[in-house]
Parts: structure tokens; sequence; C-alpha cells
């Protein structure tokens, strides 16, 4: 018996355990070894580039670290450039994600409810089909000689063709159509526990419909909109495959940045270093954003 | 009261859902355009499907995709479901804030730093890289996706079947089987699910973790996108379209039946 309850136990602790030690080899050790590889001496780092590891020496570890790829970042204005222009497409989208995604959650809300889970699947399909391949079908859209030329200039509309691709625009769009069901569903989730009757009191008491959509449906939905923008926010801030395929040359963003210094100039501590900058800039969001989602929780009935 | 949809919602469904799926329908349409220009409509045709299909190097990629996504989801399903046993049932143990993290942490963070610290890993530990990078690399992100779906699950969960079970002198862990598993079996799969179509949407994470000896069916699309739009790729995307429909749609009646016995459980 005391033989079979120690195979038990033994079973019962190795739940958690090997996940845990998963996570701890493939998640926690290589965090840190960007960490160190991005403190580590610029020049000497040639690829294949291997850190020096001296386990027993731990104070020599923290000891020997050199912020020169910071320096780095600091004088060559491009990352902060590249810092700057991210945050502020990643914030011009995720309010344009929240023009189109309101009125698309706001009618899903309002639908029938057996046909509203058949709405819900329907949002989240396309989110599943590939990434890449998804971006790839906005080329054909976007080119010059591409359908929506095509389009337009077979209404009449336009004459020659708009420049869209490779601006920066194709990569708002872009991040709009990719993360639509990230800002849809939040808001879905809140706009359909809505208490209507509290509209109504707002239409018999002579409210205008608008100035009842800013004093009660807004603040209403808030825990909705600020999950669905951050939830947009943060993956759009590190993206790298829409700003490469529809935002040409000129389009700055980190992620893409930390991807040129890793596979064109094949610097890999720089790169380390523009990983640790990109995370800095997230871990502000990502707070906030665990923090919401906390309270969300709290607050569910 | 009863809720109605106004024009403007109606409108609003239409143009949204009419935005996320026409390109999409599009890519589809265009994948069976004879002609060699992808924008330009030269009739039906299959050939770009023939020719794909006769493309070495693009169906080795995919071959070495879906190994890698079998491979990968299965270990993540089983890492996962622990995961979320562990999260569920442990209470507090130590250092259960730090998994906390960690389960949740690859899923808000930039793929391409994942993608960087885990090649870096590798290279530290000298792995080469190739088809076991990759697989361990998918691991390690889908897991986490694995966790929030069985979790999910088990919170809803009614513990009063296991005891039940282990009242009647069933051990623990044939209790696990016979009880636990089975009610818990639908979003075992829905995660897996979800864990193979993540796998083969990779592309940046495989692209730091790939080999000379291991290309994925996105690396290969990605570079041929590069060098221009390809009728090819059109049917590749096709057809990718159509297996990850088909994962989505058996994991929503899975997870919808799992609902429908969730409320007959309540009852």
């Amino acid at each position: 018996m005391a033989e079979r309850s120690l195979t038990r136990r033994l079973i019962a602790g190795l739940v958690p355990l090997v996940p845990y030690l998963w996570l701890c080899v493939l998640f926690l050790v290589p965090f840190l070894i960007v960490l160190k590889i991005s403190l580590s001496d610029p020049a000497v780092a040639q690829p294949p580039y291997r850190p020096v590891f001296d386990w027993s020496d731990i104070s020599g570890f923290f000891g020997g670290l050199d912020f020169e790829n910071f320096g780095l970042l600091v004088e060559d204005d491009l990352y902060f450039r590249a810092t700057l222009s991210s945050v502020r497409i990643a914030a011009v989208s995720t309010l344009l994600l929240l023009l189109v995604g309101f009125p698309i959650a706001y009618g899903m809300a309002r639908a029938p409810e057996r046909s509203r889970s058949l709405l819900v699947a329907l949002i989240i399909l396309p989110f599943w089909t590939s990434f890449l391949i998804r971006i790839y079908a906005w080329i054909a859209i976007l080119k010059p000689e591409g359908l929506l030329n095509q389009a337009l200039i077979g209404l009449g509309l336009i004459s020659t063709p708009l420049d869209i691709l490779n601006t920066e625009t194709a990569v708002y769009i872009g991040i709009v159509y990719a993360y639509l069901p990230f800002m849809v569903l939040p808001l879905y989730a809140t706009l359909e526990k809505m208490d209507d009757t509290l509209l109504e009191a707002a239409l018999d008491l002579g409210s205008t419909p608008w100035r009842s959509f800013w004093t009660i449906t807004v603040p209403l939905a808030m825990p909705g909109i600020v999950a669905g923008s951050l939830l947009c926010f943060i993956p759009a801030v590190g993206e790298f495959v829409i700003p490469d395929l529809l935002g040409g040359s000129e389009t700055l963003m980190i992620g893409r940045q930390l991807w040129s210094e890793f596979f064109s100039n094949r610097d890999w501590p720089l790169a380390s270093a523009v990983a640790i900058l990109l995370l800095i800039i997230l871990v502000v969001p990502i707070v906030i954003y665990r923090d919401v989602e906390a309270r969300r929780v709290e607050a569910r009935p | 009261m009863n809720r109605r949809l106004s024009l403007f919602n109606v409108t609003s469904l239409v143009l949204g859902f009419a935005f996320l799926y026409l390109p999409i329908l599009l890519l589809v349409i265009y994948s069976f355009n004879a002609s060699r220009l992808v924008t330009v409509w030269g009739g039906f045709s299959t050939q770009w499907y023939g020719a794909l299909f006769r493309n070495q190097a693009l169906m080795e990629a995919a071959w070495v995709t879906l190994r890698i996504a079998f491979l990968s989801a299965t270990i993540a399903t089983v890492l996962g479901t622990l995961a979320a046993l562990a999260l569920t049932r442990y209470g507090r143990f130590p250092g259960r804030t730090l998994f906390t993290g960690m389960v949740y942490a690859p899923m808000v963070m930039p793929e391409v730093i994942t993608g960087l610290s885990l090649l870096l890993f590798f290279v530290a530990i000298d792995l080469d890289r190739g088809f076991w990078t990759i697989t361990l690399a998918h691991t390690t992100l889908t897991m986490c996706f694995v966790t929030v779906v069985v979790q999910a699950r088990l919170m809803t969960f009614d513990r009063s079947l296991e005891e039940a079970a282990m009242d009647l002198g069933a051990p623990p862990l044939r209790t696990f089987f016979t009880v636990t598993l089975p009610l818990i079996a639908p979003s075992i799969v829905a995660g897996f699910l979800l864990a193979f179509t993540l796998s083969m949407d990779d592309l940046v994470i495989a692209s730091f973790n790939a080999g000379p000896g291991a290309t994925t069916l996105p690396i290969k699309i990605y570079s041929q996108v590069r060098l221009g739009l390809s009728p090819e790729v059109n049917a590749a995307s096709a057809i990718l379209i159509g297996i990850v429909t088909l994962g989505v749609i058996a994991a929503t009646l899975l997870s919808k039946r799992s609902l429908l016995r969730n409320r007959s459980d309540a009852h």
C-alpha cells in the first residue's frame, strides 16, 4: 500500500513538473540567453555566434556585461525612428480597428440569438486560415494592376491606378484585416451582455440615439474596448510579415528591423538588443492587459 | 425586448464579412485561373494544381510541414493538458506565478523575439537547426494555446463525477482515464487541432529555427512571394485554406458538442 501511494504521489508530482521544466528549458533559458547576448561584445560576435557561458561563475556573468549594443541603438537614430513608427502604426491601426470592428460587433450582438454562434464562428474562421496567405491575398488586390484598381477604373471612379501597395496605407489595411477578429470578439462579448432596458430608458427620457450611444453604450462597452485595443496593439507593434510584404522599403517597424539585423546584417548581438528593446516597449501594455484581464475575470458573475 | 437588427446593423455585418471573406475567396477563385498573370482572368483551369504537385521542392516542404505540425501538436497537447491540470487542480504550488507567466507569455510575445531566443538557445547547446528545432519551437508556442483551451473546460467541470468514482473505489489514475479524460476529450481534440493549424501556419518562428535540412511550406511560400506572385502559390494557398477550414469546422463541432454536453451536465 505504501508503495502504491508513493507511485501515486510520483505521478501526481509529474503533472505540473513536466510542462514546468519544458517551459523553463525552452522559454526561460532562451530568453536569458538573448539578454546575455544583447550585452556581449559586438566585435567578437561573428555568426555562428555562441554565447560564452561559464556556468560556475555567476558574478562573471553579471560582471562582464557590455552595454555597447544598447549604445549603438541609442546612437543610430534608425532604431529610435523604427520604434516610434511602430508605436504610431500600431496605434493608428488600433483606432481604425475600433472604427471597423465596433459596428460589426454591435451588429452581431443585436442579431437573433440562434444566429449569433454562427456569426462568432464566421469571425473566427478566417483568423485560423494562414496569416501569411491572407496577407499574400492583399498583394494581388492592392498592386497597381491589381483587382482593386481594376474595379475602381471599371467603375469609372479613377482613371489612373492608385499606388497603394508598398505604402503605409497598405500596412494599415493589412493590420486591420488580419487583426479584426481580435477586436471584434472582446467587443462582442461585452456588447452581448449589455442590458437593453438602459437604452430604452434613455430614449424614453428623451435622449437622442447618438447621445445614448456615447453616454450608455460606450461606457458599458469599455472593458471590451480596452481588451480589444490591447489585444491588437501589442502584436501590431512587433509585426513583421505585414510591413514586409505590404509596406515596401519605406515602412519602418521594429520587428522588421530585428529581422533584417538578424538575417541580412547578421549582427546577432545587435538583433538581441533590438529584441530586448522591443520587449521593453511591450511590457507596459502587457502589464495593463493582464490587469484588465484579471479585473474582467473577477467581475464575471 | 426583442432585439431587432436595424438597417445599419445589417449593413455593417454584410460589409464586415465581405471584407473578411472576399480576399480569401478571390485567392481561391484565381487559383483556378488559366492565365499565368495572377490578376488577369484567362478562363478556368486546374493546371496550377498539377504544376504544384509536380513541384518537388514545394511538395517536400508540405510534407515536412505536416510532419512537424503533427508531431509538435501531439507533444503540445500532452504538455498543455498537464499544464491545464496543474493550473486548475494543484492550487498553490511553489513557483506557480512563474509557471502561469510562462504559460501565457509566448502568446503575447512577438514571434520575432520567441524565434530569435529559441534559435540562440539551440546554437548555445549545439543542436543543429532543422526538423527537430522547428518541432521543439512549435511545441513550446502551441502548448500555451492547448493549455488555455483545456483549462477552460476543466474550470466548468463537475467535480462530483470524479468524487463519485473515487467513492466507489476507483484509484485516482483510473478515475482520470475513465471519468476525467473522456469528459475533457473534446477540448483536448480542439486544442490539438488548434496547435496543428498554428504550426502549419507559422512563418516567423520556423524561419529562425529552420536549417538547410528542413524548410516548411510557409517559408517556401514566403520566399516565392518575395520574388513576385505566382499561380502555384495561389493553388498551394487554396489547399491550405481548405485543410484549415476542415480543421476549424471539426474543432467547432467538437467544442459545440462538449458545450451541449456541458449544458446537459448542468441540468
